[in-house]
């Protein structure tokens, strides 16, 4: 009989030889890491060995059919002629599909209606889905979607998110969010600060493109293997594609080569095209979109065009005041309706507002649909009253850091203007004075000023920016997670869940859980892949929540399951003993109880054994949804989260005021994860997500030719940060002490997203950089991404404009804009 | 035919296309599927293997190359070695394991390529310090970026990477490398297979000398040209065109030539980039310095000079120097040699003076004489692999004060690399003061008219263009008052660390 007593002991030996001298290394341990939580990724020795598979890995039978589609030359327009015999006449072609050939639904919106699957009539921007064609090979459908013969009347492209809303052309209506009397709080205030920003938007660049397998079943059905944060919702949506019910497709998803966003709604389309091939030819289909076509199809992050004007005391106080987003949503809702949601609910970042209004517009525009990306909106929003707090500063003569922290949310002012009230205050506040000093924050800003009053080319900056970023899907409903645990006789266990691994260590933590109540060795859990036949109708792995929701579900089923055994070892095994319930425990691979000449002991694998053998049930589903949330969006109030993540950073930075040229010398980030579940992981989570939002403000510039035509369209043109970009000094430090005031699994905190607004130091330090050559009590607008091109035009309209008033500042007496 | 072994073991494919690149060879028809796609255009890195070529001392010596654009036909007498290659059984390679340990892969899927090259830095690595690579310091920035620079991380933000290409030193190797690494026999046969006659393999042609070339061209005038085919391969990845008939300028000898002559150095037009830049650090260290952020280490050990120049892209990044350095150029066709100034190669946008038969056989950069300067300033969205928005390349001497032989050429700025005539006269026999240099702006303006697009607008090339020459300018005032400054007068920084030259 095998039981798990002899698996454990297999699996206590090292299973690579990497382990036995881990301990020499030089940097291993530089983190100091607690070494029983901070666990490898579950994949780590695959994906270093070529092991770990993805969806253009997996095999498949010789007759499978590759598909390319055919895209928009043109941003808008009308459709008059869509040829495709060139097409079907081109070598090794299959099948080709367009509008027509859709059995069931040809919307595939996600949330709202408005995302053809092939254009009908109306083409929407350049890049858009036309048809699809399925050929042997895959450069031989690339190349025969090249001839199809498409003549279109073209109609001016509208590229301006602004224009747009002012001619109200909206995907969605705009949303308001006010706390108090802001007009009174603006005219009443001793200073009236305003500004104006360009953000611009980010291509996710997964490194793995959009992809998927699909394989027609039995009784018309498909099996879907596709590189997809959202399951249900591209099962759902292959079913209405083709007209069969959800449960004739199966979603499965072992892992993904980077998300981010960008397969939340994003990877749905290709499975369903993929499906509607896979079912007319009874054939397997495989797509796979090449990074040109990737970049051109997809959504991105929304650019956003923002306002603000403040008023503020004598201290630099908010006293209240009004705040507008445009977020540029491109031709459909998508997700835009949440994402501009959550730049509203971030306009306040880790300050209170006071009196405030906050507007948020969802303006239409021909370019493909934004979407989700890392923050969802946050960071945007966020953008502005970091704008902002620099601005009062250089407009009162304070230190940017003095501003900030005067402004924190604070006891009397916890409220936010959309009525949440902020929790773990001193939190906040104890997180940036600890990194005020590590970083020896002042210290550096004096040695900084002295240096810049005698170099006139190279001038730095420094900047600390906080983060406070709320968890939960804005969304109620999506605020649920399934889990499926199974115990084998062996003893060993398999855990599904309705989470995906796209990189950030999901399954692993999740495997942690179940372990750490069943008292297993981590190799004793195992995860196959998330698939929608295991652990239905789940929401996609987004909002950071995968952990929060999918950690407590798997809880969930781990201690049922507990319980059965827990009752049965009462009744059946030791019925004699007289033992409570409370007695017993699993751990170290054992069930336990008492001690002494009353102890009774039973090896993991041989309770299951009995259990089996007992008819006991050894599958447990788990279920979790999270408490305490609600928002009104008639009124605009509530609590859409369940709690907040803090962090904060310190980024200093030098600039070739000739160049335009900079360079990131040094961050320190202390952050916010409650009680780590992965301190190793976590840390991942900071240092990834900070560098993304570097390159997000820095280098990563989409540009689109003035007919809409996306020219950066590739990393020849599209430069997400490498190697070098990495900052010299790079300090990253999980705050301590502070487990999280709700009770989330195991009081730690979700990490995804927070991290990735810790970048808005960088911006922030770039823009104190330049404020030192501006006149005095200006600091100069900076759009971004904030280019070298874009840093060098900044200088050159200071000293454009020097007598002015640097461009982009408008004064007090600028029109507002009125929502 | 080509033969060349694969992870070790010995491997001969005929009949294969000549446009199969090694990523497409491995992934569809060895089923090797651990190298990644993740762009084909060789900016990524995701597809990274090493090249195992022979060393000239009986051993091999790695490289990393993009498999999306590297010819299959191009592994003809190499050891190709892939992610799957490293781990012997269940042991892990050292930089493997140091990946694992350091918590340096996420998704995973640029995994592989950083696998492989930090494989290669490590073999190097081995190889300098005799096998003993604990006893090595630290790496410095320099060579990481050198050796990672061309390896994207979505996930991680590169900081457990780096501490994994810093850890990996210390890992005990003899259990822990593939048994092929120090196998005298693999090496020996890579030698032999890689001296043997390249013969023509079907449509793929492997001329040894000039005159077969000429031969080549004659009965296959259809057939293009190919050495790192890192340009090249982008119109069959990007553009999807099929290169049916390709002809290998790698065997030539006359194109690989590297020899420094009295007047200057003679660089064969196949000489890659790698090559060349111990030879530029010894004598133009600022063109070996641009290298640094020129491409990617991937790219510079296929790229070619001579691929550089014919085809006179106006942002490649070499020709700008070549201009500012006088070079020549030795062009040949079965009629004989023609030598010509660089200057006179570039006509319109990607057109030159080459003859339809004609093939540019050399480089030749003439030695900067004693006093001569060379600055080259490259400016990018991003400071690594990255395509210039402007590249300023500056020469000229100081005499009594005064500039003389001012060469101002740019990139990024017309249609062909070309000189700033109109700043260069201005500052020819003056000396560098603000007003001759304001007086170079002012004509710099009219210059050249420059073009808006993905990289740079035009304004902000005109305006980055003119502020190089200030920066020249202060370059140069800088560096002739040395000595002037008091010790407690830091000198007057006129460009960042990651950027000085």
């Amino acid at each position: 009989m095998r039981t798990l007593t002899k698996l454990s002991a297999a699996s206590a030996a090292p299973d690579r030889a990497g382990e036995e001298y881990a301990g020499d290394t030089k940097g291993v341990d530089a983190k100091r890491l607690d070494k029983k939580a901070a666990q490898r990724h579950e994949s780590a020795i695959k994906h270093v060995t070529g092991q770990a598979a993805y969806i253009d890995d997996l095999p498949a039978p010789a007759n499978a059919l590759h598909i390319a589609i055919g895209l928009s030359p043109l941003a808008h327009g009308r459709l008059e002629r869509l040829d495709l015999d060139p097409v079907r006449a081109m070598p090794g072609v299959v099948d080709v599909i367009s509008f027509h050939d859709v059995p069931g639904h040809t919307d595939i919106g996600p949330v709202f209606h408005g995302d053809p699957i092939f254009v009908e009539n109306e083409i929407s921007y350049a890049g858009q889905c036309l048809f699809a064609v399925a050929a042997d090979s895959h450069d031989a459908a690339r190349r025969a979607a090249k001839a199809a013969i498409i003549e279109i009347d073209e109609q001016p492209a509208s590229l301006d998110p602004v224009a747009a809303t002012e001619k109200n052309d909206l995907v969605r209506p705009t949303h308001v969010q006010q706390s108090g009397d802001w007009q009174q709080s603006l005219s009443n205030a001793r200073h009236v600060v305003s500004g104006e920003q360009f953000i611009g938007g980010q291509e996710h660049f997964y490194l793995e493109g959009q992809a998927c397998l699909v394989t027609p079943s039995e009784d018309e059905g498909v099996v879907v293997h596709t590189s997809n944060q959202h399951p249900s919702e591209t099962q759902k949506l292959v079913a209405e594609v083709l007209g069969i019910p959800f449960h004739a497709v199966t979603v499965e998803v072992r892992r993904m080569g980077g998300g981010f966003g960008g397969k939340e709604t994003q990877a749905s389309p290709w499975a369903c095209i993929a499906a509607l091939i896979a079912r007319r030819t009874q054939r397997p289909a495989r797509l796979r979109l090449s990074r040109g076509d990737d970049m051109r199809l997809t959504g991105k992050r929304h650019p956003f065009h923002s306002r603000y004007r403040l008023g503020v005391d004598d201290d630099g106080v908010i006293q209240g005041g009004d705040m507008t987003l445009i977020g540029d949503c491109g031709y459909s809702p998508d997700l835009s309706e949440a994402i501009v949601d959550r730049a509203m609910f971030h306009a306040d970042n880790a300050y209170s507002l006071g009196a405030a209004r906050v507007t948020g517009h969802r303006a239409r525009t021909h370019t493909a649909s934004n979407t989700a990306f890392r923050g969802f909106g946050g960071p945007q929003g966020m953008m502005l009253i970091e704008q902002a707090m620099d601005d009062i500063a250089h407009r009162l003569g304070e230190d940017p850091l003095t501003i900030r922290k005067r402004n924190l949310y604070r006891h009397g002012r916890e409220t936010t203007h959309y009525g949440q009230e902020v929790e773990q205050l001193d939190l906040l506040h104890s997180l940036i004075g600890q990194l005020e000093s590590s970083s020896d924050y002042w210290a550096r800003r004096a040695e900084i000023s002295a240096y810049n009053a005698r170099s006139p080319i190279i001038r730095r900056g420094l900047a600390l920016t906080p983060v406070k970023f709320g968890i939960s899907f804005t969304a109620k409903h999506l605020n649920q997670a399934g889990a499926l645990l199974h115990v084998y006789t062996d003893g060993s266990v398999m855990i599904n869940h309705g989470g995906t691994e796209m990189g950030q260590g999901l399954h692993t933590k999740v495997c942690q859980v179940v372990a750490r109540e069943l008292g297993l060795e981590l190799s004793c859990v195992s995860i196959s892949a998330t698939r929608t036949d295991k652990v239905p109708n789940t929401s996609p792995t987004a909002a950071s929540s995968g952990a929060d929701l999918n950690g407590q579900a798997a809880r969930d089923a781990a201690l049922k399951l507990r319980e059965r055994l827990f009752a049965f070892a009462l009744e059946t095994l030791w019925p004699q003993a007289g033992l409570k319930l409370g007695d017993l425990q699993l751990k170290g691979g054992m069930l336990m109880a008492g001690s002494g000449e009353g102890k009774y002991r039973i090896a993991w694998g041989e309770l299951v054994q009995a259990a089996y053998i007992g008819r006991v049930s050894l599958s447990a589903q788990g279920f979790y949804s999270t408490p305490l949330i609600h928002y009104d969006r008639e009124a605009a109030k509530g609590r859409p989260f369940y709690y907040f993540a803090y962090g904060a950073a310190v980024s200093e930075v030098a600039v070739d005021t000739l160049s335009g040229e900079y360079q990131v010398t040094r961050v320190d980030i202390l952050h916010d994860v409650g009680d780590s579940l992965n301190p190793a992981i976590d840390i991942g989570q900071i240092e990834g997500g900070f560098i993304q939002g570097m390159g997000w403000l820095t280098s990563e510039e989409l540009k689109w030719n003035d007919a809409g035509r996306l020219l950066s369209d590739g990393p020849a043109t599209y430069k997400i940060p490498a190697f070098g970009d990495l900052p010299a000094t790079f300090n990253v430090e999980l705050l301590e002490g502070h487990p999280n005031s709700q009770a989330s699994i195991y009081r730690s905190k979700a990490v995804g997203e927070p991290p990735f607004m810790l970048a808005i130091s960088v911006w922030s330090a770039l823009r104190n950089a330049l404020a030192s050559l501006a006149p005095d009590g200006q600091c100069p607008r900076l759009d971004t991404p904030a280019t070298p091109e874009r840093v060098l035009m900044a200088i050159a309209a200071m000293q454009d404009h020097g007598d002015k008033g640097p461009a982009g500042h408008p004064r007090e007496d600028d029109a507002h804009v009125q929502a | 035919m080509i033969d060349f072994h694969f992870n070790g073991e010995p491997h001969s494919l005929a009949g294969l296309p000549a446009d199969i690149s090694v990523l497409e060879l491995l992934r569809l028809r060895l089923g090797a599927t651990g190298t990644k796609e993740g762009c084909a255009s060789g900016d990524c890195g995701a597809c990274t293997v090493a090249i195992g070529e022979p060393d000239g001392h009986g051993g091999l010596r790695y490289h990393n190359a993009n498999a999306c654009i590297l010819p299959a036909h191009q592994l003809k007498g190499r050891h190709l070695v892939t992610v799957e290659g490293l781990a012997r059984g269940d042991a892990l390679h050292p930089a493997q394991a140091a990946m694992v340990d350091c918590h340096a892969s996420q998704c995973g899927f640029c995994t592989p390529g950083i696998v492989m090259s930090l494989f290669t830095l490590y073999e190097a690595s081995s190889h300098e310090s005799g096998g003993q690579t604990a006893t090595l310091a630290p790496y410095s920035q320099a060579r990481l970026e050198a050796a990672l620079g061309g390896n994207l991380c979505r996930c991680t933000g590169y900081r457990p990477i780096r501490d994994a290409a810093q850890a990996m030193l210390a890992y005990p190797a003899d259990q822990h490398r593939p048994t092929w690494t120090d196998n005298q026999q693999l090496s020996d046969q890579v030698a032999a297979s890689h001296q043997e006659d390249p013969a023509d393999d079907g449509h793929y042609h492997r001329p040894n000398h000039l005159a077969e070339l000429f031969a080549l061209r004659r009965d296959h005038p259809s057939a293009r040209l190919v050495a790192g085919a890192t340009d090249l391969w982008l119109e069959r990845t990007q553009q999807l065109k099929e290169l049916p008939e390709l002809i290998d300028l790698c065997n030539l000898a006359e194109l690989q030539v590297l020899e420094e002559h009295d007047q200057g150095l003679h660089i064969g037009a196949a000489v890659t980039y790698a090559r060349l830049e111990p030879v530029f650090e010894t004598h133009f260290p600022a063109f070996a310095r641009l290298l640094h952020r020129f491409a990617s280490s991937q790219i510079r050990h296929r790229a070619t000079l001579g691929g550089n120049v014919a085809n006179a892209s106006p942002i490649g990044d070499g020709p700008p120097v070549l201009l500012a350095l006088d070079a020549s150029l030795l062009l040949e066709s079965p009629e004989g040699a023609r030598e010509m100034p660089a200057q006179d190669f570039f006509l319109d946008y990607r057109q030159t003076a080459l003859g339809a038969q004609e093939v540019l056989r050399e480089i030749r950069l003439p030695w900067l004489t004693e006093g001569r300067q060379l600055k080259v300033w490259k400016l990018s969205k991003r400071r690594e692999d990255d395509i210039s928005a402007v590249l300023g390349a500056f020469s000229w001497q100081l005499e009594d004060g005064r500039l003389r032989d001012v060469r101002l050429a740019f990139g990024g700025m017309a249609a062909i690399p070309a000189r700033a005539r109109g700043a260069e006269t201005a500052l020819e026999g003056q000396p560098p003061s603000e007003a001759a240099f304001a007086a170079a702006k002012q004509a710099l303006d009219d210059d050249f008219q420059p073009l808006s697009d993905v990289r740079g607008s035009s304004a902000y090339r005109r305006l980055a263009a003119a502020n190089l020459l200030e920066r020249l300018r202060l370059k140069i005032v800088t560096d002739t008052s040395q000595g002037a400054n008091t010790p407690n007068t830091p000198a007057m920084e006129v460009m960042l660390d990651a950027y000085a030259d």
